[in-house]
């Protein structure tokens, strides 16, 4: 079997498409993570709540934070692609 | 043959391993915070997963068994809940959020083995990122590993059932997968902080407000990608995947 590969990026473009338009639509926001609008909505309900427990470790700093972030999709997408190679690899082979 | 297969397994089992255990990530968690449920909460959510988990486990060690070719999908599974993990995308709402990758594995493998994989990731995430957190653990578990793979997977069943077109099938379950999750974690996170006024609903829509909406627009982004990624491992190995895990 072949890959459609005109189908496959234009579903990639739609992709790309629909993450850059809140940059668009949204003006003056900086995108903040959910999950940090979800603990200032946490502390406004419940008012004298208190996280009970902390995580052990944390990045020191943004520089640190970009770095292991884009280590971490580098790999991924390192076994990813590595897997396809290899199906496409032994599909070739099995086509003799 | 075999002796390929199994370096093969080897080789991309080490490659995962190595992912898991020495990528870090500090992107702010979608997840629920650590420390953000009570004790007695994180302990009910905690174990409702155990039996899931255990099933899922078995599921593994019975398919590498008697299949050991499938550490290719499962490594690729595992790597592709990772990557979707790490990127935070901008969101209509102003703010950003994470894809969850999750629907691939159920798909592929059936929900039990997505939660097994969710937990890896959730774990490693929580120890080396302080993202979502180990109290937390099980609830995050929970969401993403039980209810957003049980959801992926019921999808594409009836969709295929229904006989609509496979990659159709495969977008709705990816999609309804991530948006399930953060579906449950606004509904966990109302349930341990109602508002004083409106209770649980009022905090449920408030939260839903933050995680739900905000997916939407990711999740569709989910779904595109996790058809892609199917209609290329379709394209090299038709023979070899066969969905729900009847391997």
């Amino acid at each position: 079997m072949n890959i459609n590969w005109k189908y496959n990026i234009g579903l990639l473009f739609i992709a790309v498409l629909i993450t850059i338009l809140p940059f668009m639509i949204v003006k003056n926001s900086d995108f903040a993570g959910a999950d940090t609008q979800a603990k200032n909505t946490t502390q406004e309900i419940s008012k004298d709540f208190e996280p009970w427990f902390s995580p052990f470790w944390e990045p020191p700093g943004t520089e640190t934070e970009s770095m292991l972030f884009a280590l971490q999709a580098a790999i991924g997408s390192g076994i990813i692609f590595y897997c396809i190679g290899y199906l496409k690899g032994k599909n070739d082979a099995n086509k003799k | 043959m075999l002796n390929n297969y199994k370096m093969n397994g080897i080789l991309t089992g080490l490659l995962a391993f190595v992912i898991f255990a020495t990528t870090t990530q500090a992107v702010q968690a979608m997840h629920i915070m650590e420390g953000f449920l009570p004790p007695s909460a994180c302990i009910v959510w905690g174990i409702l997963c155990v039996p899931f988990l255990a099933c899922g486990i078995t599921k593994i060690n019975r398919l590498l068994d008697r299949h050991p070719q499938t550490i290719t999908f499962l490594a690729m599974a595992g790597a592709f809940t990772f990557v979707l993990s790490a990127l935070k995308l901008p969101s209509m709402t102003g703010s950003s959020s994470h894809m969850t990758g999750i629907g691939f594995a159920a798909i592929l493998f059936g929900p039990s083995v997505a939660g097994v994989l969710s937990v890896i990731v959730l774990l490693f995430q929580a120890v080396l990122l302080a993202h979502g957190g180990l109290t937390t653990l099980g609830a995050n578990t929970f969401s993403m590993g039980i209810v957003g793979s049980v959801t992926a997977f019921l999808v594409y069943y009836l969709l295929q059932k229904i006989g609509s077109p496979k990659s159709v099938a495969i977008f709705f379950a990816a999609s309804l997968g991530d948006l399930a999750t953060y579906v449950v974690t606004s509904l966990q996170l109302a349930l341990v902080h109602p508002s004083e006024v409106g209770g649980i609903t009022a905090s449920f829509i408030k939260f839903a407000g933050i995680f739900a909406i905000t997916q939407i627009p990711l999740a569709i982004v989910e779904g595109i990608l996790t058809v892609v990624l199917f209609n290329i491992i379709t394209a090299y190995a038709h023979d070899t995947i066969k969905p729900f895990g009847e391997h």
